[in-house]
């Protein structure tokens, strides 16, 4: 038997509240498939599994808010086709963790009590498809057919597809449906891939409120232009469990950041770096693509980190039991500030080794999803250091707070028009404030300085990047944490 | 396509509630200097013209950008596009 337990999506995080399950007793599931979706104090997050196997028991329902660690399910091993990895997984924690609150008194075999109810609305996809037509024209997501049943493993989906098909809803969404009692899948959806966001579900249960529901909107196209159109009627539980919501946040950023201030002894050091070259390339590049695949300042920066990390590894990694272990790969946690307060750093994977143009269609991807409050639980667990842009709200520089167990933070400052001194003559030049907040356990000050130099000098040859530049076109992989 | 000024704008302002939710569109002052308004980052302003490209058809040039400041520069500029 194979525990799912609920992992720690973050440094800040100890418990989750389980929203909603994706899957059901009986039901084959896939490494990288997304499972559950668990609200923290951030965002509702979308957690993914990294085993194979067969469900047997949820043990945790929606609603309940339990500790890191709980075990929420039980799988078995694909008997046809056992995965040699899942054989691999400790047993222990099982028995451990068998006293959990909200566990305890759950036996660790399936019960008919240990599955959802069936009264509750249809999680799966293949039911709405047939029953419930949208009540108003969306523009039909590009979903494959919902094959998610073990009955047919000739057929079996990606674990990307799968994702996919799962979410015409955003997470968010969907919990605040629940909030406000409306039906998701009767919704006509405005976001990436004609899903349904928080707003589209607030403007039809604003609309439900004033009897408007139900009724196709005459226009196809502009769906979300009803947002707009509705009048402004208060919604006070919403109010109120946003400021809740932004209570616990504040919570879980004071905690991280209070152990970092505690544990890490930080040092810091700035650099001011001559962003002409890299603008003026940026600007040609963009001239030759479409306007959904122009690449922002924000991505080539973050790309040039990674590669200049290549030269001082002991900047990309984590800091756990008192050793530093660097990371191969660089997945740069990005700080995205939230609309109405407060941040997550979800990570971009692999930034490294990704080109330009499909780091910026990640970027956008995941800065979109970061705000609608629907991120995916390898995101929130593995950066390997944080980038922060704190330059866009003005500020001419930014000194971090390494988010533990990271070991670094590079921020980068406004980009400005600045009087610049270069081979004799003085010019106006766009000048940026790189700096590095560092950890003195790991690193010091000469290596930093070492970074810092060379992400000075990379972003003076930005065209290196050119003859690995990529389309924006398939934005999406699965990460596997490991 | 030829459009009058008040469904361009309409348009405007559901892409950017779209955007920003929490944005009230009544409030918003067309003269004004339209990302300081509603806290538009560089990445929100291309989903914003994204968005617009998507419902309009239009295609704004980066060099375009430096035009684009209040919503009713925004309007003139699609107007004179879209004629």
């Amino acid at each position: 038997m194979i525990p799912f337990e609920l992992p720690s999506l973050g440094a800040d995080m100890e418990d989750g509240t389980l929203l909603e399950w994706l899957i059901k007793p009986g039901d084959t599931v896939h490494r990288a498939q997304v499972v559950a979706i668990v609200d923290t104090s951030k965002a509702a997050v979308e957690v993914e599994i990294w085993q194979d196997g067969v469900v047997e028991a949820l043990l945790v329902m929606p609603g309940e808010k339990v500790p890191v660690g709980t075990v929420l399910a039980t799988l078995r091993e694909l008997s046809q086709a056992p995965a040699p990895e899942a054989k691999a997984t400790p047993q222990g924690p099982t028995a451990a963790r068998a006293e959990v609150p909200g566990v305890s008194g759950q036996p660790a075999v399936p019960t008919p009590a240990a599955q959802p109810a069936g009264s509750d609305e249809p999680a799966q996809p293949a039911e709405p498809a047939e029953t419930a037509q949208p009540a108003l024209p969306a523009p039909a997501p590009a979903l494959p057919p919902a094959t998610t049943s073990s009955a047919t493993p000739a057929a079996r989906p990606t674990a990307s597809a799968l994702a996919q098909a799962r979410h015409p809803v955003s997470p968010a969404a969907r919990k605040r449906a629940h909030e406000l009692d409306v039906d998701p899948e009767r919704i006509a959806g405005t976001g990436p891939h004609g899903s349904v966001t928080v707003a589209d579900v607030e403007t039809a249960a604003r609309c439900r409120s004033t009897e408007a529901t139900r009724r196709p909107v005459p226009v196809p196209a502009p769906a979300s232009d009803a947002a707009t159109a509705a009048g402004p009627h208060p919604l006070p539980p919403a109010a109120a469990l946003a400021r809740e919501r932004q209570k616990a946040m504040r919570k879980a950023i004071a905690a991280a950041m209070t152990r970092s201030k505690r544990e890490i002894p930080h040092y810091y050091l700035a650099e001011q770096i001559p962003m002409g070259v890299a603008l003026d390339w940026l600007q040609q590049v963009n001239a030759g693509r479409p306007i959904a695949e122009r690449i922002l300042p924000a991505a080539l920066l973050l790309k040039m980190v990674a590669l200049s990390l290549r030269r001082t590894p002991e900047l990309n990694g984590l800091y756990r039991d008192g050793e530093f272990i660097p990371s191969e790969a660089v997945h740069a946690g990005v700080a995205i500030s939230l609309r109405g307060g407060g941040l997550v750093a979800p990570a971009l994977h692999d930034v490294a080794t990704k080109p330009l143009g499909r780091l910026m269609s990640e970027l956008s991807d995941l800065v979109r999803r970061a705000r609608a409050g629907s991120l995916r639980s390898s995101e929130m667990t593995d950066p390997t250091l944080t980038v922060t842009n704190l330059g866009e709200q003005g500020v001419a520089s930014v000194h971090g707070v390494i988010y533990p167990p990271q070991v670094a933070l590079v921020g980068f400052g406004r980009i400005a028009q600045t009087a610049w001194a270069q081979n004799g003559w003085l010019c106006a030049l766009p000048v940026v404030t790189a700096s590095l907040a560092a950890d003195h356990r790991v690193s010091d000050g000469h290596r930093g300085a070492l970074f810092l130099a060379e992400l000075r000098d990379r972003l003076q040859q930005p065209q290196a990047l050119a003859e690995s530049l990529g389309g924006a076109e398939n934005p999406q992989s699965p990460q596997s944490p490991a | 396509m030829s459009l009058d000024r008040a469904s361009l704008k309409s348009a405007a302002l559901a892409q950017l509630c779209a955007i920003a939710p929490e944005v009230d569109p009544q409030e918003i002052v067309s003269a004004r200097p339209l990302r300081s308004q509603v806290d538009l980052d560089s990445m929100d302003w291309l989903h914003f013209l994204v968005g617009l490209n998507e419902r309009l058809g239009v295609e704004i040039p980066e060099s375009d950008y430096a035009r684009l400041v209040t919503l009713d520069n925004l309007l003139d500029y699609l107007q004179e596009k879209l004629a």
